[in-house]
């Protein structure tokens, strides 16, 4: 059986405690994976000065050079995977094991790849995006110069710690560009998911990066909190519960649900029918599985007939085969989840105002069983206001809920969305938006929710998480 | 060499442990010498324990000992009469749950550890070497415990405390960074004795605190020849990782033990062991078996995996048949333990997730 060790600073090692994952249809094991004891990530991370400083010797033009040649390595190149015993990984390989284990499909697991492509060959230009087009050489340095201005950057810590999803590859590209900024990583790898971040960093090893800049441990939850607090800075990845834990440390980036939305303001609500394509996507794409998906449209008119029409339009995502290049739904690795999940949505369908419109076009049963696994099929909640049980919620499926708001409302009554896709050309709606905390990335216009810009940071500023700006002066 | 087979060695150490049985039965059920809890006991049972019991597989009858027995007073039911008049003492267990099981104690504790004492080679735990003892004090046996295995060897053991109640306190309100103080306030203590204090040459602690104490020294150049490790469940990765590099080749002795039990004997590791800790009971005082969950009164297959069950036979104190919180695949007797063992002890995975295991 395959099996992933440990990476020590990019040192393979075999822990005698493995935890073997099943593959999500046949239930026959699939892959065996170490798992670190607290004490020893505690312990190799004593050491991390010593990885920043190897990292940071290097200029930052190179590790950008590095990241770039890594991102064709990712896609093209067999690389290792169990080094211990010389077994290797294509890129065919990296499709399937991480389809067996998931459920998600081929054809979005190569969609995923050229996402965390786009994030390793295009570096240079995230960085800028998240500097503000600063010169990368400062992170060289520390010191720089703009407009006559002095300014002056420090890193905060030695290493960026991270707790990653199961959910979609395409999540590991937001802290894939700590390398570029001289952070060494330490991560710890979801359960049924650990192909991506391994792949990620053999290919930038491979490519050049210091081995010791690579610390993967994966673990079980007190290990996931040992990979946060013995690092300096931290990103973490988990559902709403999961991630109250670490609200309120403000070394820890915590990234939970999204409650992503697309709004449709007064002035274009008569011409929604042109929308339905764009809002289709926004809940469907990547099978539903993205913070970036999403799972509220807020509309101030028609919401019925809305409903309906995207419900129409979504009941033709349906199950196909994991290697059908039409294939958009994932089956669930656990199979037990999308009943428990339908479950919940039952439950709160019978507090009065909420209706699932979907039901009349794909039929009552939300859960569906085929060969190829368990799936939930997508699912359109009507709301009659915003204070349903239902109208403000996230599930890892296509889910939506319809929700008809007063426009005077928006977007107070939202309350926190990593997206918001904002169909209005008021002036006055627009710039509450802006102006709005509760926002993180804002899309003008009929833009798909999932749609990114890797040039514009969302869900906080890696750079400003892991540098803080210091006052400077020298003499002329 | 010994000419002793297998076969006949865990004969006669069953035919010892009934012959055991019977003494034991005998005192705890007899109005002379026996306690007000078994007396009492008895006299509602309905059944004579002494005509009843002639082996170890009669305690059977006495069904499942109750964990709630042990929670509460009066705590002097359980001194025997033949004990009257000595000085007794009284041990709590963890309290990550409720209120704590406690259990009196007279020469049990120095017993145990005295029969453990044998176990220790002499080249890393000198005779006449000091001791430290870095771990939980107050309500726990292992203070008094260790501090006797300690003076029996002819050293004097010197202690820095650890409240495991209040770390899980900690723990259950995320307070991971008053943890680390106090783990470093911990730490700092015993740096400060083993520097001052050449002729400590063995340690005790919980796999917790000696990772943090390894993370700051090399306790091999602080003259550290011996590490007597327990406390807390210890997995096989904790083993490999404390021998391979935490203790630079210092001799490593797990231990698995409670309040209730006593202590239980390590076996030296074998490279086919791949880890594994091997624990065996110290009979015929005490067994630990490894019983189906469903009918606690069945013995799984030797590698296979159930709930711990611990039978307590001292003339201090009777526990027969108690489920432990713990599960481990049961251990086929070997020549040095000819009688069941048990594997890799852990948590029982049904209670798992409602116990806080700490620093502790």
């Amino acid at each position: 059986m395959t099996h992933l060790p440990i990476l020590r600073h990019g040192v393979a090692y075999r822990s005698v405690d493995v935890v073997t994952v099943v593959h999500h249809r046949t239930r026959q094991p699939f892959v065996q994976i170490s798992q670190a004891n607290t004490g020893l990530i505690r312990r190799d991370l004593l050491r991390q000065d010593e990885a920043r400083a190897e990292l940071a010797a290097i200029p930052a033009r190179d590790l950008i050079a590095m990241a770039a040649h890594a991102a064709e390595l990712f896609m093209t190149a067999t690389l290792p995977l169990d080094p211990v015993d010389g077994v290797t990984q294509s890129p065919q390989d990296y499709v399937e094991q991480l389809s067996s284990t998931t459920g998600l499909p081929h054809v979005l697991v190569r969609r995923n790849m050229r996402k965390i492509h786009g994030v390793l060959s295009q570096m240079g230009d995230v960085i800028a995006g998240l500097t503000r087009g600063l010169d990368i050489s400062v992170l060289d340095t520390g010191v720089g110069e703009s407009d006559g201005h002095l300014f002056s950057f420090y890193p905060r810590g030695h290493s960026l710690g991270v707790v990653l999803p199961n959910n979609s590859p395409g999540v590991h590209s937001l802290w894939a560009p700590a390398i570029g900024m001289k952070t060494p990583l330490v991560l710890k790898p979801g359960s049924s998911e650990p192909w991506t971040p391994y792949r990620i960093a053999y290919a930038l090893m491979q490519a050049g990066v210091p081995k010791s800049a690579f610390c993967l441990y994966p673990a079980d939850h007190a290990g996931g909190g040992e990979v946060l607090r013995s690092s300096s800075r931290g990103m973490f990845f988990g559902d709403a519960s999961a991630a109250r834990r670490f609200k309120g440390d403000s070394r820890v980036e915590v990234h939970g649900p999204g409650y992503s939305k697309v709004v449709i303001g007064n002035d274009r609500i008569d011409h929604w029918q042109d929308y339905i394509e764009v809002i289709a996507t926004s809940v469907a794409d990547n099978g539903g599985r993205s913070c970036v998906n999403a799972s509220g449209l807020w509309v101030t008119g028609h919401a019925e007939a809305i409903a309906h029409a995207l419900a129409k339009r979504l009941s033709q995502v349906v199950p196909r085969a994991a290697d059908d290049e039409q294939a958009l739904l994932a089956p669930f690795a656990d199979a037990g989840v999308p009943g428990r999940v339908s479950a919940m949505i039952d439950a709160d369908l019978a507090v009065a105002g909420a209706t699932d419109v979907t039901a009349q076009y794909r039929g009552a049963e939300r859960v569906k069983t085929t060969p190829d696994g368990t799936y939930l099929l997508p699912t359109v909640i009507l709301c009659d206001s915003p204070d349903h049980p239902l109208a403000n919620r996230e599930f890892m499926f296509p889910f939506v809920s319809v929700v008809p708001v007063d426009e005077d409302a928006l977007p107070e009554l939202m309350g926190p969305s990593l997206v918001v896709s904002l169909i209005s050309d008021n002036g006055d709606l627009r710039d509450r938006f802006v102006r709005s905390p509760h926002v993180d990335r804002l899309n003008l216009g009929p833009i798909p929710t999932n749609q990114i810009g890797w040039d514009q940071p969302h869900e906080g500023n890696l750079f400003d998480h892991l540098y803080g700006r210091r006052a400077i002066q020298r003499v002329a | 060499m010994s000419t002793t087979t297998l076969p006949s060695a865990m004969e006669a150490a069953r035919q010892r442990l009934d012959a055991w049985v019977r003494e034991v039965i005998e005192w705890h059920f007899d109005p002379a010498t026996g306690c007000p809890f078994w007396l009492n006991w008895a006299a509602n049972a309905g059944w004579d324990p002494r005509k009843e019991v002639h082996a170890y597989a009669d305690l059977d009858k006495f069904g499942g000992f109750q964990d709630e027995w042990l929670r509460g007073g009066p705590v002097r039911q359980w001194v025997p009469k033949g004990y009257a008049g000595k000085p007794v003492y009284i041990f709590e267990t963890g309290g990550s749950t409720g209120v704590p099981k406690a259990r009196i104690n007279i020469d049990d504790f120095r017993i145990d550890y005295e029969n453990f004492s044998k176990t220790l080679p002499d080249d890393a735990f000198p005779m006449g070497a000091d001791w430290i003892s870095i771990g939980p004090s107050g309500p726990r046996r292992l203070r008094l415990a260790v501090e006797h295995l300690c003076q029996h060897r002819g050293g004097i053991c010197f202690g820095v405390d650890l409240d495991p109640r209040w770390v899980i306190k900690l723990l259950k309100r995320n307070a991971f960074e008053e943890v680390e103080l106090y783990k470093r306030h911990v730490i700092d203590q015993a740096l400060t004795l083993m520097k001052a204090h050449d002729n400590i040459k063995c340690l005790f602690t919980t796999p917790k605190l000696l990772e943090a104490l390894c993370e700051r020294v090399s306790v091999k150049k602080l003259g550290i020849t011996g590490v007597f490790c327990g406390g807390t469940e210890m997995t096989p990765q904790f083993h490999r990782f404390a021998v391979e590099e935490l203790l630079d080749g210092i001799y490593f002795a797990p231990t698995y033990g409670n309040t209730l039990m006593g202590l239980a004997t390590h076996k030296p590791p074998t490279v086919d062991d791949n880890w594994a800790i091997i624990y065996f009971p110290p009979a015929p005082r005490a067994m630990i078996e490894v019983v189906d969950p469903d009918e606690p009164t069945r013995l799984v297959g030797y590698g296979e995996t159930g709930r711990v069950r611990l039978t307590t036979l001292t003339k201090e104190f009777f526990m027969p048949r108690f489920l432990e919180r713990d599960e481990a695949e049961r251990e086929a007797p070997c020549d040095q333990y000819p009688w069941d063992g048990v594997r890799n002890v852990r948590p029982f995975s049904k209670f798992a997730t409602n116990v806080v295991e700490g620093v502790y």
